[in-house]
């Protein structure tokens, strides 16, 4: 057990570190630490805009996308490495959040089931950040229950012929492709009649229309396909393999590992390090703490729980669903965090943006956190995977597991 | 970095739990829990054979010399087989104090004898209600005599010698405290047994009525040297409660999946599923919090107080969980004698005091992270 770096470990953090200070956007730096959990704001610029030039610049210079083969785009990094970098990126790695989606789930999902000419083609664009991917799954007939899907994909000749609405799709709105996964034969049960694809946003008969969440901002959309025409060879896996091929997708959304889980935690100590009950200052309350404390060992012990995986990724072994707890308990302790940093801050915690304390961190963390709680799947999903597929506990009870899709009831929506 | 056991640790951990799969069954753990024996007698003698007991004590005194890393994966076995021995009073608290303060000849004559089994030591620290603080020590030593009163002390009935904490001064700072290595079986020294939530694992008064005692360390350094020991044994301890955690865990689990109600096994009502998830999740974070323990341990880093202080915090919480909620899993069995869960509820539950308990814990945490901080 060893949690030093080895000395080709040093090197390649002395070259990072000195590549990042001196070619990270500073004048955002201030802005990008103090920015709100799970939104990031910048007052003076777009963000988006922000991003794509930084991440161009490490794409041109070979630091995009590390864990990728080099011919995609990337670096052909170790996981470790992967780590090193985004400790040393800090505050600017936020920035990457934009392309989260295409890198973490559409990226490794094209890597496996893509044309080599397709990888070559769309890759490298996306790693550079000057294309922007999104990930159509969910539908209002299917959110945890994805294979409910009613998207239909009809073949026509050479085409396949797309009808149907997905709903929550993250960046739709400023995204260049996405990955599509439909029903082509309700006739057979509902797992066993998907099919997957990629297709270009700006193709014709594609409607994006920007959903206002909970929390204010609307960075999720409704997406309607109205007769939009994809090519069979966009097609990604085989025909009705569409459930495997978006296992694929939901696993690497776990391997995302590296990307160390935000609870929170670190926000609230600095906050508490600082600030004056009446009493005095509120890091020697014994209850405030007490509640520290609690945090602490959960944030470490996410920290030091990716560091495992990390490790076990190194000696060649899979990502598993016991991935699945950061989410699960970061998403909860976000929550936590803020709803506790505003009782500390009594009656004024109810003050939100730019008027409160802090540019209202903690409020805006609030507001996010239900989301975190629900994207990617939920607390009780992430449970049931923990419980099935880690635990060896049976699966629940599924009445409509072996039923032909057209004949499943339904009712309400959809 | 590599944030995992070797492969030789994995085998040596392999070897622990087949062996005590096989001498540490619950039926031989029951002989300890029902009263019939201070402590499983045969099984000492068989870890100290194993070379079990001396696993972190350098070869010049009598033992393996392999390290802590190899001692937190034989505590996590420990942990896990509920063992009925003085392992953590004698291995952590005792040999540890030894190791960081003892001189030649006091190791000499104490650490080969716990490493084969001859010797039982204890730490006595604690003077009834309270948590490790100096102002809490008041049996005093004069000249070398200690007169006092030590309550509890862990495994005190059965141990050789040990390791006691009095006061030499009353400056009212750190420096006041002062260890002593005292011989059990001399003149001075009344124990009585104490009953206690785990009888598998004894607690003890001692009185010390005059009693010599010989100085372990430098006058005045008592404190700095016993934070120091309980750093160490907290995170050793972790291991042990996360042994515990996940033989709960693994009992819980196979108790879901054994027993039909309503027609369908337990395991596959969802209310199950997730309480016994949840349980997981806090095993798991428990886990990685002692493994960062145990490199911190292993390397004496700079990060071993704060590293203590969340691996026992997080390993304290996880084995509470996962008792408490393993006993939930099993319903009316799992209130009964018969079924092991309550032996794992009660060393969840007695464990989580030994070394202070969670507030003073949560204490150290927080004020080892300012000092780091503000550093
Ligand atoms: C911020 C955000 C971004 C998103 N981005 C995307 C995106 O980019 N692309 C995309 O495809 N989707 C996206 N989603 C959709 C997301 O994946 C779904 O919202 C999520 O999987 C839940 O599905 P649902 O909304 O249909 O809720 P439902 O499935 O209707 O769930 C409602 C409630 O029922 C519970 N429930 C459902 N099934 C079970 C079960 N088997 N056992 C126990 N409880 C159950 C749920 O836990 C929840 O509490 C996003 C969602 C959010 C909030």
């Amino acid at each position: 057990m060893n949690f030093e770096d080895t000395p080709q470990e040093a090197e390649f953090r002395a070259t990072a570190r000195a590549w990042i200070g001196a070619n990270a956007p500073k004048q955002y730096e201030d802005e990008l630490r103090k920015s709100s959990l799970g939104r990031t704001v910048l007052r003076n610029a777009d963000i988006l805009d922000v991003a794509k030039a930084w991440q161009k610049k490490k794409a041109d210079a070979g630091w995009a996308c590390l864990h990728w083969p080099k011919e995609y785009g990337g670096r052909g990094s170790s996981p470790i490495e992967r780590v090193i970098w985004q400790q040393e990126e800090g505050p600017f790695g936020l920035l990457s959040r934009m392309f989260i989606i295409g890198h973490g789930m559409c990226g490794p999902t094209m890597m496996a089931f893509a044309r080599e000419e397709h990888k070559r083609t769309y890759l490298p664009p996306l790693a550079s950040g000057e294309k922007v991917w999104c990930q159509l799954f969910s539908e209002p007939a299917g959110g945890s229950d994805v294979a409910g899907l009613r998207t239909r994909a009809e073949k026509d000749g050479d085409d396949w012929v797309i009808n149907g609405q997905k709903i929550w799709t993250s960046g739709a709105h400023y995204s260049d492709y996405g990955i599509l996964l439909t029903r082509t034969d309700p006739t057979v049960p509902k797992h066993k009649g998907l099919t997957m694809f990629f297709l270009d946003m700006k193709s014709p008969g594609v409607e994006v229309r920007p959903i206002k969440q909970a929390s204010g901002a609307s960075d999720f959309n409704e997406v309607y396909f109205t007769n939009v025409r994809i090519p069979d060879h966009q097609r990604l896996g085989e025909v009705g393999d569409g459930w495997n091929v978006s296992l694929t997708t939901l696993m690497n959304e776990r391997s995302a590992i590296g990307a160390a889980v935000s609870t929170g935690f670190p926000e609230l100590f600095e906050y508490c390090s600082s600030l004056m009950l009446d009493d005095g200052p509120a890091i020697e309350d014994r209850a405030v703490r007490s509640k520290l404390a609690n945090w602490a060992v959960k944030a470490s012990g996410l920290k030091y729980t990716s560091m495992r995986a990390i490790s076990a990724l190194s000696k060649g072994e899979r990502p598993g669903p016991e991935n699945s707890i950061g989410k699960l308990v970061a998403g909860s302790m976000i929550q936590d965090v803020a709803t506790y940093a505003l009782d500390l801050q009594g009656a004024s915690g109810v003050v939100s943006g730019e008027d409160a304390e802090l540019a209202g961190r903690f409020q805006a963390m609030l507001l996010r956190a239900p989301g975190t709680r629900v994207e990617g799947g939920t607390d009780e999903i992430m449970r049931n995977i923990i419980a099935e597929r880690v635990l060896g506990l049976p699966g629940d009870i599924r009445v409509d597991k072996d039923v032909p899709f057209n004949k499943i009831p339904t009712k309400g929506r959809g | 970095m590599n944030f995992d056991f070797s492969d030789d640790q994995k085998q040596l951990r392999d070897q622990a739990r087949k062996f005590l799969a096989e001498k540490c069954s619950p039926k031989a753990v029951r002989v300890v829990l029902d009263g019939k024996a201070p402590y499983d007698k045969e099984l000492w003698k068989g870890l100290a054979e194993m070379g079990f007991l001396g696993v972190a004590i350098p070869e010049e005194f009598g033992g393996a010399g392999a390290g802590h890393l190899e001692l937190c994966v034989i505590a996590e076995e420990m942990g896990r087989a509920n063992a009925p021995v003085p392992f953590s009073s004698t291995v952590y608290l005792a040999a540890e104090a030894l190791l960081i303060a003892g001189s030649d000849a006091q190791k000499k004559k104490w650490l080969p004898a716990i490493a084969s089994g001859e010797a039982i030591g204890t730490l006595a620290l604690f003077e009834g209600k309270g948590n490790p603080a100096p102002k809490n020590v008041k049996l005093t030593a004069a000249n070398g005599v200690l007169n006092g009163v030590k309550k509890p002390v862990p495994d005190g009935a059965i141990a050789d010698f040990a390791v006691v904490a009095a006061r030499t001064g009353s400056s009212g700072r750190d420096g006041d405290i002062s260890l002593f290595l005292v011989d059990l079986k001399g003149a001075g020294v009344e124990v009585k047994s104490l009953t206690n939530l785990d009888p598998t694992r004894g607690q003890a008064e001692i009185t010390f009525s005059d009693c010599k005692a010989e100085p372990l360390g430098a006058a005045g350094e008592g404190w700095s040297i016993l934070t120091q020991v309980l750093d160490r044994a907290a995170v050793l301890c972790a291991f042990e409660q996360v042994g515990g955690s996940d033989r709960a865990l693994e009992m819980g689990r196979d108790y879901a999946l054994d027993r039909i109600a309503f027609g369908r096994q337990i395991g596959s009502f969802q209310a199950v599923k997730h309480m016994l998830a949840d349980m997981y999740v806090s095993a798991t974070l428990a886990r990685s919090n002692s493994y960062f323990g145990a490199w911190a341990l292993s390397t004496n880093a700079a990060e071993l107080p704060e590293a203590a202080a969340a691996a026992r915090i997080s390993a304290t919480q996880a084995f509470q969980h996962c008792a408490k909620n393993n006993i939930q899993v099993h319903g009316g069995m799992g209130f009964t004698w018969e079924f092991d869960c309550h032996m794992y509820y009660r060393r969840a539950n007695a464990m989580a005091l030994g070394l202070g308990s969670l507030s003073y814990w949560e204490d150290q945490l927080i004020d080892r992270m300012r000092k780091k901080n503000a550093a």
